[in-house]
């Protein structure tokens, strides 16, 4: 099984054994067009009850809802768990899908695979992936073609 | 430009949000029928202007912290569309004028374009 990995930003909070003031996973099913948003969305409000800094909610706003398309668009279900930490509030996507043959390409602004449907929703025009890296201060990507991609994000707190 | 303003300048039906217009102020606006367009590029606080009448463009105003959106062509959105933007708390208009239209209108009286492009 042939896995490609991508990534980005300074990693500060390791992936495991990290202290989680709060975690919470919201499911996303592919190709339900009508929900799509709904995550980034109960998301957001969650984060406003934490009292963060503006810019950072509307950064991993952004970033949630344009993980959260991707999905709907690309794969048959995932799920967004959010973790809000004392330093980061971080997201990991697990998708089941086909998964990103050429990340490099997938992250190239413009690139798209996009039907026009998807189009119609005003997505799919090869911007998802990096709008989510410009949103963010570390940015992974583990996709495994014929099975699924996860997305993981971070974006740090200012202490 | 105060948003009364603006909808007496683009002759614009108020579908939701005429108690948060008196005094509201529109300081700029961002134009785009592609959702991520107006994710990546749009500044807070921005009037959303576009014709796309999905769910997911009040998605976008919301994750995006737009002031506003106003929907071009004479395009209403449908229930669902209107009872979330409910929630937010922010106006929704419609307009019969096209998007160029709109655009230079705008800009013709002074407001800001909302980011780049």
């Amino acid at each position: 099984m042939n896995e490609n990995r991508w990534s980005t930003g300074e990693p500060r909070v390791p992936w495991e054994g990290a202290e989680i003031l709060y975690s919470e996973i919201y499911q996303i099913v592919g190709d339900d067009f009508e929900h799509g948003g709904e995550a980034a969305a109960k998301i957001k409000a969650i984060l406003k009850q934490f009292g963060l800094d503006n810019t950072v909610i509307r950064r991993l706003s952004i970033a949630n809802f344009e993980a959260e398309m991707n999905v709907i668009m690309y794969a048959r279900e995932a799920e967004m768990q959010l973790q809000v930490l004392p330093t980061a509030v971080r997201v990991i996507l697990s998708d089941r899908g086909e998964g990103i043959p050429d990340i490099a390409q997938a992250l190239q602004e413009g690139y798209s695979t996009a039907t026009p449907q998807m189009r119609q929703r005003g997505f799919g025009a090869g911007l998802g992936l990096p709008n989510i890296k410009r949103n963010t201060d570390e940015f992974e990507i583990i996709s495994t073609p014929g099975v699924g991609t996860t997305l993981r994000y971070t974006i740090h707190l200012q202490s | 430009m105060l948003m009364q303003e603006l909808v007496d300048l683009l002759k614009c039906q108020v579908i939701l949000g005429a108690e948060f217009m008196a005094g509201q102020e529109v300081t700029a606006c961002f134009a785009a029928d592609l959702m991520s367009d107006v994710l990546a590029f749009s500044r807070p606080g921005s009037l959303l202007i576009t014709g796309l009448a999905s769910i997911q463009s009040a998605h976008t105003a919301d994750v995006a912290d737009l002031a506003g959106i106003l929907f071009v062509d004479g395009k209403t959105p449908a229930e669902p569309v209107i009872a979330l933007v409910r929630t937010q708390r922010i106006p929704l208009l419609t307009t019969e004028l096209s998007m160029p239209d709109v655009c230079s209108r705008l800009q013709a009286n002074g407001l800001e374009p909302g980011g780049r492009p």
